[in-house]
């Protein structure tokens, strides 16, 4: 099988130049300076020695997060920008779904605009002629086509786009992101039309943030980050490898969250004054929290879980005297600030009967059935009345992450089952 | 460039319906329509001639019928330096153009040269009634150099057309530059008076020095005077517009890359 796009060892600089907003040519002249403005001063690197091929007929989808160098790649294989090094090559007529209807002139009607787009996509005119009727259903705008299309919504606007778009018959088409264009009808229109050029040998190359699309559509995926090639094989896996890296960067934001917060609540409030206490950290210390870890099923500290896991929340206590009076207390809220369930040792009818010096607390749930999201943690130690030791208020924060993708807070482990004569593929 | 040049051709296609559209889309919506392309001189026309005829007394028998005179000039004018104030904004405005689709750069300022060629052609026509109504008819003789004059200045104005947008990319405040040195170029070329003006004579060399006196006067002579002498600084003319739009393609080229990152 021969590649239809080839990427080698492709590297891409974006220049910035010297003050560009206030550069003026009088300025320029003045100062003698204007060949050094027209010299770039600040590089930006947004691919670094990136190579990959696309076979012919396959389609490959490119995923990163936001500023990872999937749209330059795009641009690089479209020919809109050149690669400051490396070499990019292209077998055969491309069409990009970059941005849908860029040159759409908002005055003339949706028909001059379908004839003139289409010449701009590469198509002679009687080749729009030919195709006219086919790009306007699509589009689903038979009654509109003739009014000026600055008249259109913008869903009408990138459909008309996509439809000639598409039908410039590609060898080699590129998408960006561009499946949030119309409902979900049209959306489903859409795949079909990628789905046929896919059985007519045609290849696309998708940039999307969408993973479900990259598993279901592409036979191939590319992971960029920073520029850089990570992965590039089998769909399934090279979302894996992806996900497992947001998911790091996650826990790590998680953790700076977390910290960020303990820091600041952690200047001693004046003991015994809690209700001059701010928020997050206050009570009188007698029993002082002095850790609090979340543990994943391998025991291992971790801010990130998945829904079902095993989640144990420790407490590390200590206090100074010996006290008889305590309860422990653990609640978990969502990002909503709903409290999603809370209770504490009195509740569940355990008496306290002495603490003294350093110890833990641990907190296990055996399946953390929440629903993908963010969450924060209470915990505290008071008396049996009320007045609290330590307190310690949505400080902790965590992240649930599921692969359905359920509403609301709590996900109770249930199961489906149906009568004979009701049947899902 | 020269392969680039030649694909030029390619995009003829292209550009002749980015020009239908440019004059379409600019009357849309008004109640005139594309009668304003003969409006629009008909009043300027209008309001040279009374200022410099009735106001500012000119006698000399020379231009008379002046409003005539007047038109030969300032069609061409008007078409040059619209032509390039359009081109200098060119890339800007059409900036979604050059980022998001593979799209000829240079097709922008051409179109914006071509869209205002046809107003220009569009105007002759109202020359033509103003020569008929002043029973003021051009000299038979000189007229086929007028469409060597068109396409010397054609040639002429893409040139730098290309060149300004490419350096307006860069540098913004062309545009604004550009609309005082096209004031001062106006005044500066004999189309509101006439070359053989004794207080013109004075500096003739340097008027020499001024392409546009060329063209002006060449369009004066073939459309309103009765004998044609200019040709040879018109050929010569044709060989340096020749180097300008070369120069300017060149320009247009060299920062071609760096379109679709600063726009």
């Amino acid at each position: 099988m021969t590649s239809a796009i080839e990427l080698v060892n492709v590297s891409k600089i974006y220049r910035r130049y010297a003050g560009k907003q206030f550069a003026t040519l009088k300025s320029a002249l003045l100062k003698r300076s204007i060949l050094r403005d027209l010299q770039p001063n600040e590089a930006f690197r947004a691919l670094n020695d990136v190579s990959f091929s696309v076979a012919r007929g396959s389609t490959v989808g490119v995923i990163g997060r936001n500023g990872s160098g999937k749209s330059t790649v795009l641009k690089l294989v479209a020919g809109i920008t050149k690669p400051t090094s490396g070499s990019v090559r292209v077998d055969g007529r491309i069409s990009a779904l970059i941005e849908l209807g860029a040159g759409f002139h908002p005055e003339i009607s949706g028909r001059e605009n379908v004839f003139i787009n289409g010449i701009m996509l590469g198509l002679s005119k009687r080749e729009v002629e030919e195709r006219f009727d086919d790009i306007v259903d699509f589009a689903e705008l038979r009654e509109f086509i003739d009014a000026p299309v600055k008249t259109y919504s913008s869903g009408m606007y990138m459909r008309l786009g996509f439809a000639v778009a598409i039908h410039v018959d590609p060898e080699v088409l590129l998408v960006d992101e561009v499946l949030a264009v119309g409902d979900e009808a049209f959306t489903h229109k859409c795949l079909d039309k990628f789905g046929e050029f896919h059985r007519r040998g045609k290849t696309i190359l998708i940039v999307t943030h969408s993973l479900g699309l990259v598993e279901r559509l592409c036979d191939h995926a590319v992971w960029l980050d920073g520029g850089e090639k990570q992965a590039d094989g089998d769909p399934k896996r090279v979302i894996g490898a992806y996900l497992t890296a947001v998911e790091q960067t996650e826990k790590q934001q998680m953790a700076a969250t977390t910290a960020k917060a303990v820091q600041s609540a952690a200047p001693a409030a004046p003991v015994g004054d809690m209700f001059q206490a701010a928020e997050g950290r206050w009570g009188s210390r007698e029993v002082e929290i002095i850790s609090v870890a979340l543990l994943g099923p391998g025991d291992e500290p971790s801010f990130l879980f998945h829904t079902g896991d095993s989640v144990s929340i420790r407490l590390g206590v200590q206090c100074s005297q010996p006290i008889s009076d305590f309860v422990f207390g653990i609640s978990v809220f969502n990002a909503d600030g709903v409290c999603c369930f809370g209770t504490n040792t009195d509740i569940e009818a355990m008496t306290s009967d002495r603490i003294d010096g350093q110890g833990d607390v641990t907190f296990v749930i055996e399946h953390l059935d929440l629903v993908e999201g963010t969450y924060k943690l209470d915990v505290a130690v008071h008396r049996r009345d009320g007045a609290p030791y330590d307190y310690h208020r949505l400080l902790y924060t965590f992240r649930v992450k599921s692969r359905t993708h359920d509403v609301g807070i709590f996900r109770p482990r249930h199961r489906w089952t149906f009568s004979p004569n009701v049947r899902f593929k | 460039m020269l392969s680039n040049l030649g694909s030029l051709l390619r995009y003829r296609g292209l550009i002749q319906s980015l020009v239908a559209r440019e004059l379409k889309a600019r009357y849309r919506g008004s109640v005139l329509g594309f009668v304003w392309s003969f409006i629009n001189p008909l009043l300027l026309i209008s309001i040279y001639s009374f200022v410099f005829t009735t106001i500012m007394q000119n006698n000399d028998p020379r231009t008379k019928p002046f409003a005539v005179f007047l038109f030969c000039g300032l069609l061409p004018w008007t078409w040059f330096s619209t032509s390039l104030i359009e081109a200098a904004s060119s890339l800007i405005s059409g900036g979604n153009l050059i980022k998001k689709v593979l799209f000829p750069a240079e097709v922008l300022p051409i179109v914006s040269v071509l869209a205002n060629m046809v107003h220009f052609l569009l105007g002759l026509l109202i020359l033509a009634a103003f020569m008929i109504g002043f029973q003021h008819y051009p000299n038979m003789a000189a007229l086929p150099w007028f469409p060597v004059v068109v396409l010397i200045q054609l040639i002429f104005t893409l040139g730098l057309a290309l060149g300004v947008s490419a350096l307006t990319v860069h540098f913004r405040d062309i545009r604004e530059l550009l609309a005082n040195v096209l004031t001062l170029w106006f005044f500066g070329t004999p189309i509101i008076y006439a070359y053989f003006m004794p207080s013109v004579a004075r500096y003739l060399w340097l008027f020499r020095l001024n392409p546009f006196y060329h063209f002006a006067v060449s369009y004066q002579e073939i459309l309103f005077f009765d004998h044609f002498g200019h040709a040879r600084s018109l050929l010569l003319l044709g060989a340096l517009s020749v180097a300008v739009f070369l120069a300017g393609y060149w320009l247009f080229d060299r920062l071609r890359d760096s379109y679709a990152e600063v726009v």
